[in-house]
């Protein structure tokens, strides 16, 4: 219990701000502070609730939300397949409730941890229902009180990045690692200049997850011959 | 948007935010995978989190264009390379928030 609360709190640091700035946003949109707290409990998806909001405030339909909604969250697929293999032979009943956790920054320490060891799949819940409780909390405490936290405060606007940044070098397990992080950056980048939308994230992931796992295909038959 | 509406919009967001983690959890993590496929998705993580970060380096996210140095990146190189050092998550967490806030103060 308390490795997952323990391994959630840099999660919890970034999502103070960005959750306040939701609610805040979600209350000019004519939302209440009782609306968005339904809206984090039910759609635990940060990105996508701030466009969710946006939408509102410009008057779009419900199915463009649901199906930009969909568009910007089917990167979790990618997530959940490569935790599968961390959660093999789990009971089915716990997979499901897990699975409603499962967002970028749970997926990137979750996935950390896994590699590491000492963990299991019960830290890894509870470090997810940390996050959500914080979201939750953050969100309606900006829509009910504005930001109390003056733009910019302590640099928090940068505490997921940085986190992000500091994932990433767990990941460098060798120089192939390396090059599939390049790869996906100028993949992600260009993608995310020249095709509109959301995309960006999953097509480059799958493009350089691919090139990597060539890349290290060609490394281990060369090493066989 | 009156209030039925509002809440067939939170149910249809759900489902099709729960729908993508929960299935391939449910359908892959109760089957051996064939190695291909294992090896494959040990490359997500590295790729997916560095696709995630980048466009936030090297853009400008209002009018989607091409930025180099803005101050997330200026302050992501130190970081970077603080994460690589120290291999510490907290520490490098702290030491970016602290870069940001004190860019954030010489630029103004």
């Amino acid at each position: 219990m308390r490795d997952g609360m323990v391994g959630a709190w840099p999660i919890c640091l970034g999502y103070v701000p960005i959750g306040m700035a939701l609610g805040v946003l979600a209350r000019q949109a004519g939302l209440t502070p009782f609306d968005i707290g339904l809206m984090s409990l039910l759609v635990f998806a940060g990105s996508a609730q701030f466009i969710c909001v946006a939408m509102i405030g410009e008057g779009a339909s419900a199915l463009s939300i649901i199906l930009t909604t969909f568009v910007i969250n089917f990167r979790h697929v990618l997530m959940s397949s490569s935790l599968a293999p961390h959660l093999y032979g789990v009971r089915r009943s716990f997979l499901a409730l897990f699975a409603y956790g499962v967002t970028d920054e749970s997926y990137a320490i979750n996935m950390t941890r896994f590699r590491q060891g000492g963990w299991d799949h019960w830290r890894a819940l509870v470090l997810h229902h940390s996050a959500n409780t914080t979201w939750f909390v953050a969100s309606v405490t900006g829509a009910l009180a504005g930001s109390l936290i003056p733009q910019g405060a302590f640099g928090l606007d940068f505490a997921l990045p940085a986190m992000f940044l500091a994932l990433l070098v767990y990941q460098f397990q060798n120089r192939i690692h390396i090059i599939t992080a390049l790869i996906a950056a100028v993949v992600s980048v260009t993608c995310y200049l020249t095709i509109p939308g959301d995309g960006f994230a999953v097509i480059a992931a799958i493009v350089a997850a691919t090139c990597g796992y060539l890349l290290q295909r060609r490394r281990d038959r060369g090493r066989g011959a | 948007m009156n209030y039925p509406d509002y809440l067939y919009l939170l149910i249809g967001m759900g489902v099709v935010t729960y729908g993508p983690r929960m299935l391939p959890l449910v359908v892959l993590a109760n089957r051996k995978l064939p190695q291909g496929v294992i090896d494959w998705l040990n490359f997500i993580p590295v790729a997916i989190l560095s696709a995630l970060v980048a466009p936030g380096l090297f853009t400008e996210s209002t009018s989607r264009s091409f930025a180099l140095g803005r101050l997330e990146l200026l302050v992501a190189i130190p970081t970077l390379v603080f994460a690589l050092k120290t291999r510490s998550l907290g520490g490098t967490v702290v030491f970016g928030m602290f870069l940001y806030w004190l860019g954030g103060i010489l630029i103004t």
